[in-house]
């Protein structure tokens, strides 16, 4: 168990590529921190400085409060599950789950190890596969093996390097309540590095989002959702991504390339004197007027849809937009950030699926201004964000990491002193 | 051989005898007039109708011991000490090739190339003048020496090409659960890649046991004459008997070891131990 520590960390390659500039972050002992973006933003690099198999070109690495930026990987007791797991393919499942144990030398008897990597094996339901060797199991099951390697040891610290890319849609959500629970169970502290913002989602207490090797906001999912810093974070976190419009301040109202959206005061400091800005709309935001009920301050305004697609849930339904030449670089260069395709202009819009509106229709839409996000076009910087608000969301969600982290420790060590006594507790003393 | 017609099978059938036979023909007639006594050899019948080990005694323990059980010594003993130093050298080249990035990578590839294509014919005669004023002729050195010529292009191409699939990731993984260096090398490399350098090893032996060449042009006597150039100074019980039989004998005795080896070896060299490494 331990914290870890991030100061201005840097890395630069021999060929003068910067892959990390400067990146500062503190990870709480027993915290799940997600690092998160897209492909080439250093999220990896990150991750392989703290384990020690890349060298940190400037700043301090701490692990429990001690720098070791100059020591070994082996030094620093940390257990590492590779994005292809790399099990050793000459050895068991037994034997790839006891290696860790075996290196430390004279530290475990026979006994102990066979202990301990059999409890392993249970947590992850391997112990049919003890004998088998890793080309005869499933990606899943590999997975497994590599999650056993790092939780057989008492490790400071978990780190994943993209542990579920492997795997297909089905076994990754499997997996990744998988991860998620053995993560409370033992309440060690974890990095995870991904590039899938639904893991990232899902998975942390904290996500930090990187973006060209800096660091663009350090939040709990819902602070990342609900109060991005900039728009690289609100365009890449949430699925399907935010729709970004060109917005002209007209008077007393907002244009938009659909609808015109009455500037009330908040929105109205939000955007200042400027004349143009980028608004951000969540597709969730924008419902099909018909399903709204009475009363419900906004604006509804008719738009002609292009296509839909019903997925039983919900329905998405997109519609074309002509952009304004002044912000469609800006709006192309973060699509291109974001690995997206550019495309053509368009929005989507998340509606309910008992929605009747079908492809080529005109539909009326329903949008509620408060919940429009307005970026500044040079800057890219939020300006409707709420600091007040982001405090709260990041206090509350301390609050329930450390509830739940405590509850499944008790839920834990009751089950351990049902299932498990005497020998065990002497073994842990003697050890 | 499911899934294929009965007229599909039938083909296949043919091609396997066919190809079976082409291959094998000459080693059966060999192993053949090995067994017949010094009458029949012109018999033109291809089974011995007298079958004798006469031929095998004379070169093992008769006439012809001498020159066939000191060129068998230096076959063998040249062989494995080309094959360990090539082996050791290229390892070491394909290591570097395989895991490092540096000026000339390529280069060293295609110079091997280069060495392993070149007509051997060509630079056998400035060799033999080059050893014999050097004092290298006829020594295991003087043989040694081409044969590394011939044994380290291959065995560094198939080496890096073998290291190359090794997923280097495991060496990480090791040092991360505890490992230094060198136990990460010992335990999670090694044993992935001894079974290339084995293989490797067969090969470059056997193309040293073949060589024909260099062994006649570059000795002269028993100190260090291989055992391909030594069948051709085989010579009858009398000058009026022709040597085909205990040649015959001799040639079976040379090639037995390497086709034990290949039986024993098979799995290894066919196939390779990395696979499950990772994903599948």
């Amino acid at each position: 168990m331990a914290s870890i520590v991030l100061k201005d960390i840097v890395k630069e390659y021999g060929d003068g590529f910067h892959a990390v500039k400067g990146v500062s972050l503190e990870i709480a002992d027993g915290e799940f921190v997600i690092l998160v973006g897209p492909s080439g933003c250093g999220k990896s690099t990150l991750l392989r400085m703290i384990v020690g198999l890349e060298d940190i070109t400037a700043g301090d690495l701490e692990i429990a409060g001690k720098r070791v930026n100059d020591k070994a990987p082996r030094d620093r007791n940390l257990a590492m599950v590779f994005q292809n797991y790399a099990l050793y393919p000459h050895l068991t499942v037994f034997e790839n789950i006891a290696f860790p144990l075996r290196l430390a030398k004279g530290k475990f008897s026979d006994d102990e190890v066979r202990r301990r990597v059999e409890k392993a094996a249970d947590t992850l339901e391997l112990r049919e596969h003890l004998e088998r060797k890793p080309a005869n199991l499933s990606g899943g099951q590999r997975q497994r093996v590599a999650m056993g390697r790092a939780i057989v040891r008492q490790a400071d610290a978990f780190l994943f390097d993209e542990p579920l890319s492997n795997l297909d849609a089905k076994l990754r959500g499997q997996m990744r309540t998988e991860i998620a629970r053995m993560q409370r169970r033992l309440g060690t502290t974890t990095v995870y590095v991904t590039h899938d913002q639904t893991e990232a989602m899902t998975l942390g207490d904290r996500v930090a989002v990187l973006r060209r090797g800096e660091l663009q906001q350090v939040a709990s999912p819902r602070g990342l959702y609900e109060q991005p810093v900039n728009l690289f974070v609100a365009g890449f976190i949430g699925s399907p991504p935010m729709n970004f419009v060109p917005g002209e301040v007209r008077g007393d109202v907002l244009h938009l390339p659909f609808v015109d959206v009455p500037l009330d005061d908040a929105l109205r400091a939000a955007v200042g004197d400027r004349r143009l800005v980028i608004v951000g709309i969540r597709p969730e935001h924008l419902e099909d007027a018909s399903l709204v009920e009475e009363g419900r301050r906004g604006v509804t305004f008719g738009v002609d849809i292009d296509v839909t697609e019903w997925l039983g849930s919900e329905l998405y339904a997109y519609i074309p937009f002509d952009t304004n030449p002044d912000v469609a670089a800006k709006l192309e260069e973060l699509d291109r950030e974001l690995d997206g395709e550019g495309m053509r202009s368009q929005v989507v819009a998340v509606l309910s699926s008992e929605s009747r509106v079908r492809d080529g229709d005109r539909a009326e839409l329903f949008l509620d201004p408060g919940r429009i996000l307005v970026f500044d076009p040079e800057s890219s910087v939020n300006l409707t964000r709420d600091e007040d608000a982001a405090v709260r969301i990041e206090q509350e969600n301390e609050q329930e990491r450390r509830a739940a982290l405590e509850r499944a420790q008790q839920r834990e060590s009751r089950s351990d002193a049902a299932s498990d006594d005497g020998p065990r507790r002497e073994a842990r003393r003697a050890s | 051989m499911r899934g294929l017609s009965g007229r599909q099978k039938v083909a296949w059938v043919v091609i396997t005898v066919v190809v079976l036979v082409y291959a094998l023909f000459p080693v059966a007639s060999i192993a053949a007039t090995s067994l017949k006594p010094a009458s029949e050899l012109n018999s033109g019948l291809f089974l011995p109708q007298n079958p004798t080990l006469g031929n095998y005694e004379q070169i093992l323990v008769g006439n012809a011991q001498e020159l066939f059980l000191s060129a068998l010594r230096n076959s063998i003993g040249i062989s494995l000490i080309a094959t360990a130093i090539a082996v050791v050298l290229a390892t070491l080249a394909a290591y570097a090739i395989a895991r490092l990035d540096f000026p000339g990578k390529r280069l060293i590839l295609t110079t091997a190339l280069g060495v392993s294509i070149f007509p051997v014919i060509s630079i056998v005669i400035p060799l033999f003048n080059l050893w014999r004023s050097i004092g290298l002729y006829d020594t295991w050195a003087g043989l040694i020496i081409p044969y590394l010529s011939l044994t380290l292009p291959i065995s560094i191409w198939t080496l890096s090409a073998f290291f190359r699939q090794i997923p280097w990731e495991l060496e990480q993984a090791a040092q991360v659960d505890g490992a230094t260096s060198w136990q990460a090398f010992r335990k999670a490399i090694v044993p992935l890649a001894a079974p290339g350098v084995f293989t490797t090893a067969l090969i470059a032996f056997f193309i040293a046991w073949n060589d024909f060449v260099y062994g006649i042009s570059l000795t002269s006597t028993e100190t260090a004459r291989p055992v391909p150039a030594a069948l051709a100074f085989f010579t009858g019980a009398s000058q009026f008997e022709e040597p085909t039989g205990s040649i015959s004998a001799a040639a079976v005795v040379v090639t037995v070891p390497v086709v034990v080896l290949v039986v024993l070896f098979q799995r290894q060299i066919v196939a390779g131990l990395t696979q499950g490494a990772v994903k599948g």
